[in-house]
């Protein structure tokens, strides 16, 4: 029953194959027995999901057909609800009670779904392992010793288990793809100003975008349908007519045009990884696309200019949770020197601390210039190579992580957890709509294959992605643990 | 030695929108706290901000009405701070690109030339909320209800050399901003501030002093003591072998000093950078035309019209265009009585005095426009003199009817009567036997003593020049 898909549930709940509620119950009873080995979720809000599901069976006998009625899914603790702790896996946000729902939210809800809880992630999505959590680390479905990936380490991994049929993301830096290439799902990040960014906690304003995580491209259409669309409360939210994403999954790609960045291909992606890859593309061909090589000669520039972007935009982010009005506060401070220096202190985490002071330093009188102009700069050299890149190609392909899921506590350097998502990066710096798939596995770990869209083509994306996996049935597996 | 004083002024206006610069809660004054601030306002985990046109409309105006650049693609910056009021941790304002740059201002001078003050710029940003301090016993309340109400920060340049020249600045500025309704100017209530940096230097100098910057000038009167006392400051310390250190002072009214609040070491790295969650502003050509359409007329154009149009004095016209609502209280009251110069003389005398007397503004004053002309009609019809005048003003401001109900219940209709005139004189002459002996001995003094008598025994009420010419007549007779 679990490996029922989202898109596979919608039409049975239509079909009136199952309610809402027997559905709800059949993924909470997992949740319960199976998520004490992930820790894939912050809370579960089981009393509220089973209230939704009698009130989109109640909809559903009346006939009503919006796109996710009756559906479970899981919302990541990034997105504030409304009655519901939102704590963005941090101690500073522990306490807090969101007052309001982020548009996603309330847009997922109109649509009819129901949301089971919020899923674990990295301390304010800093991270790619999901072990800054607060919470503690989420494990991996697969090998519950290594990582899940993150900053939506949680999302994937309970997709990964099925402990829920698709999840929210966000992805500022491949913190979607990432986590899903190593949990073996599907994630869409889309084009920076498709989802409302509205309630969701920012990180880095000007990178993040929330996405859907499900199991197939289609479900994951599906998701994005109801969570895209103008929002007049985000100023950076694009104003375009309404688009279903799944209307072109079902497109041939005879004469799609692929390229593969051949900085994508280089020093330090592992060999089977690439071969995983490689074998990808022949599926590709076979059903009629044309492969090309092409160049974004300014790839190796991403990481660095990201970890100054980023940090700048986080330090002031983040000065918001000072112990003032919400979240932790300090006990007894003695003045207010102490009450912000104690409550954010004892708030955040190490890695959110260091990112911080790494945003305070660049944007200091004296460095502005040298950081944060330069690597503005930089990012708008890296769009340039992607424009260049898209005159050529229909789509970029490539690997989603130069390697695979690695050991809880593997990476304690900074700066070699920072190169995990050195394929990821750069779609953030530029905008650009990514998504990863699963496209194989090297010793019972998936691998993720990446693809890069131009600027709002994520229906061409997830037709890809669907061509791919009509042909293919690695988005399927499950991991025996779970099955 | 003799010392130059270099003034620049820093003028925060809040823009008089009905919601705030970034959110959608009204940014009316005096609710009870926290009571105005949405989410938005309160900082809270997730929110976004969205700009109000309506301030950018206001903001354009302004820039208009100062001749200066209108930016056509401005840029909204983070200023990062941590204050407990500040529920961000940065105050959303615009840095290196504001929407308004390099205008001027007139100012007329003591004696009676006009100065030309540059405005380097006037950038859009919002409010931070209160930190209250009494009644939390050993804590501070925050009231978040002033939190994004929409700001417009005018920056002069360091062009004024007196605090008399700041203070006539401000008050140009305070007209302006209140004849193109994009401010209220309450100064009490903080809609209108000023900070001033403030340094001297050796008269014939080109070169700046080191400057202080005073907070909390929140008066006309504050702005000009508070000057006056930091350059005396100044002076004593330099001539006292010291030097002045750039820093913030605190001006406090009650002691009538300025204290100093942080140095420069101790100043904040504001840390700039623009605001990604905000697009920059663009303003089209169009845009502005149609803002240029919607200024009303300006009060220098005003002023050179009332001495143009009624006659008036350069300094009348001045006093009557000040405020955009006087000068129109003034041309209706001119319109009803067609006396335009007896109008001025009323407005400016008798009417203001009374609004100073019962502290009233002019949307409050017990007399309305209307009201005031039918009063001078009845000046100019005689039915009363300019002094009885002033009497039935006195009734109507306390309430007691319109002009001609308060001549008519006081019997206060002047007498015209030249016979009714003659019996009074008369009897005033037969009364007073002795003086007329003096004054036909060639005491001529005395005529303004039976004047007296007369309008005595009328109550004021004979029309004085009547009694001037039959007393003349009667007396030397």
């Amino acid at each position: 029953m679990s490996q029922e898909t989202l898109s596979g549930w919608v039409r049975k709940l239509q079909a009136r194959e199952i309610s809402s509620r027997e559905l709800t119950r059949l993924y909470l009873d997992r949740i319960e027995r199976l998520d004490p080995q992930l820790n894939s979720f912050i809370t579960v809000t089981a009393e509220s999901a089973l209230a939704q599901a009698e009130a989109a069976d109640a909809r559903l006998a009346n006939g009503e057909q919006t796109p996710l009625l009756g559906v479970p899914v899981a919302q990541k603790d990034i997105f504030c609800t409304e009655g519901v702790r939102t704590s963005c896996g941090s101690r500073m946000l522990d306490p807090f009670v969101s007052p309001y729902n982020a548009t996603v939210v309330e847009r997922m809800n109109a649509a009819g779904a129901v949301m089971l809880g919020k899923t674990n992630m990295d301390e304010f999505a800093m991270g790619s392992s999901n072990e800054t959590s607060f919470y503690g680390p989420v494990r991996n479905p697969w090998d519950t010793e290594r990582v899940p990936g993150g900053s939506s380490g949680g999302s994937a991994a309970a997709v990964g288990a099925r402990l829920v049929p698709g999840a929210t993301g966000t992805d500022t830096g491949g913190s979607i793809r990432q986590p899903a290439a190593f949990c073996g799902i599907t994630g869409l990040k889309p084009t920076y100003g498709r989802v409302s960014r509205y309630g969701m906690i920012a990180f880095a304003s000007s990178l993040d975008q929330g996405g859907p995580m499900a199991v197939t491209a289609e479900d994951c259409g599906l998701m994005l349908n109801a969570m895209a669309g103008f929002d007049e409360r985000d100023s950076t939210s694009v104003e375009r007519p309404a688009e279903d994403f799944t209307a072109g999954l079902n497109q041939d790609l005879t004469g799609l045009r692929i390229g593969l960045p051949k900085e994508f291909f280089g020093e330090g992606l592992d060999e089977k990884v690439r071969g995983v890859i490689d074998a990808a593309v022949e599926v590709l061909k076979g059903r009629g696309a044309e492969i090309r090589e092409v160049s974004l000669p300014n790839s190796h520039l991403s990481v660095p200019a990201y970890y100054v972007v980023a940090p700048a935009e986080c330090s002031s982010n983040l000065a918001r949770f000072d112990g003032v009005r919400y979240g932790h506060r300090c006990d007894n401070p003695e003045d207010l020197m102490d009450l912000y220096t104690r409550s954010r202190g004892e708030g955040f985490g190490d890695e959110v601390k260091r990112r911080i002071m790494v945003g305070t330093y660049v944007l200091s009188a004296g460095y502005y210039d040298a950081y944060y102009l330069k690597a503005q700069k930089v990012r708008r050299i890296i769009a340039d190579d992607f424009r260049n890149a898209f005159e050529d190609v229909d789509v970029l392909l490539g690997p989603t992580t130069p390697e695979l899921p690695f050991a809880l506590g593997a990476k304690a350097d900074p700066v070699s957890m920072y190169l995990s998502d050195i394929y990821t990066i750069a779609a953030n710096l530029a905008g650009l709509p990514a998504m990863s798939l699963p496209a194989g596995e090297i010793d019972g770990l998936p691998v993720g294959l990446q693809l890069i869209g131009n600027y709002f083509d994520e229906a061409r994306l997830l037709g890809v992605a669907h061509q791919y996996q009509q042909e293919t049935d690695w988005h399927t597996r499950v991991p025996a643990a779970f099955a | 030695m003799e010392w130059e004083t270099v003034i620049g002024l820093e003028i925060h206006a809040q823009l008089n929108t009905v919601s705030k610069i970034f959110s959608g809660a009204p940014t009316a004054y005096g609710a009870e706290p926290n009571r105005q601030a949405c989410a938005v306002d309160l900082g809270m985990p997730g929110v976004l901000p969205v700009l109000n046109q309506g301030a950018v409309e206001k903001a354009v105006m302004l820039g208009l009405a100062i001749d200066a650049e209108i930016t056509p693609r401005s840029v909204f910056a983070r200023k990062n701070y941590f204050y407990p009021d500040l529920p961000k941790g940065y105050q959303i304002s615009q840095y290196e690109l504001p929407i308004v740059a390099r205008g001027h201002l007139d100012i007329e001078l003591e004696d009676g030339t006009i100065k030309r003050i540059g405005v380097t710029r006037a950038h859009l940003e919002e409010d931070a909320g209160k930190s209250l301090h009494e009644g939390f016993e050993s804590m501070t309340g925050i009231d978040l209800n002033r939190a994004g109400t929409p700001l417009i920060e005018i920056v002069s340049e360091p062009e004024l050399r007196s605090a008399k020249e700041a203070v006539a600045y401000m008050k140009k500025l305070h007209s302006l901003v209140r004849y193109l309704d994009i401010c209220d100017g309450n100064m009490q209530e903080g809609s209108f501030r000023c900070d001033a940096n403030v340094s001297i230097r050796p008269k014939g100098q080109t070169e700046f002093g080191t400057r202080a910057e005073l907070k909390n000038l929140n008066s006309f009167r504050f702005v000009e003591r508070a000057i006056n006392h930091e350059i005396e400051r100044q002076i004593d310390v330099i001539e006292g072998g010291g030097s002045v250190v750039q820093e913030t002072r605190l001006y406090d009214p009650d002691r009538d000093e300025t204290r100093s609040m942080r140095t420069k070491e101790e100043a904040n790295d504001y840390r700039y950078f623009p605001d990604p969650d905000l697009l920059p502003v663009v303003v089209d050509t169009a845009f502005v035309n149609q803002m240029r359409e919607k200024l009303p007329e300006l009060p220098d154009a005003k002023r050179a019209r009332f001495v143009e149009q009624y006659g008036l004095s350069d300094y009348d016209a001045g006093v009557l265009t000040a405020a955009r609502e006087m000068g129109d209280f003034y041309e209706a009251v001119a319109a009803g009585c067609g006396a335009p110069k007896l109008a001025a003389n009323w407005v400016m005398g008798e009417f203001s005095a009374a609004m100073n007397r019962s502290e009233v503004e002019l949307a409050d004053a017990p007399v309305n426009a209307e009201g005031l002309a039918g009063l001078l009609a009845r000046i100019q019809d005689e039915t009363i003199s300019g002094k009885i005048a002033k009497e039935v003003f006195e009734a109507m401001w306390n309430g007691e009817g319109d002009a001609d109900a308060v001549i008519e219940a006081k019997g206060l209709k002047q007498i015209t009567d030249t016979g009714a005139i003659d019996a009074i004189i008369d009897e005033v002459m037969a009364n007073n036997p002795q003086q007329l002996e003096q004054y036909r001995g060639g005491k001529d003094k005395l005529f303004g003593f039976f004047v007296g008598q007369v309008m005595k025994a009328t109550q004021g009420k004979a029309n004085p020049a009547q009694v001037n010419e039959r007393l003349k007549a009667k007396l030397d007779g």
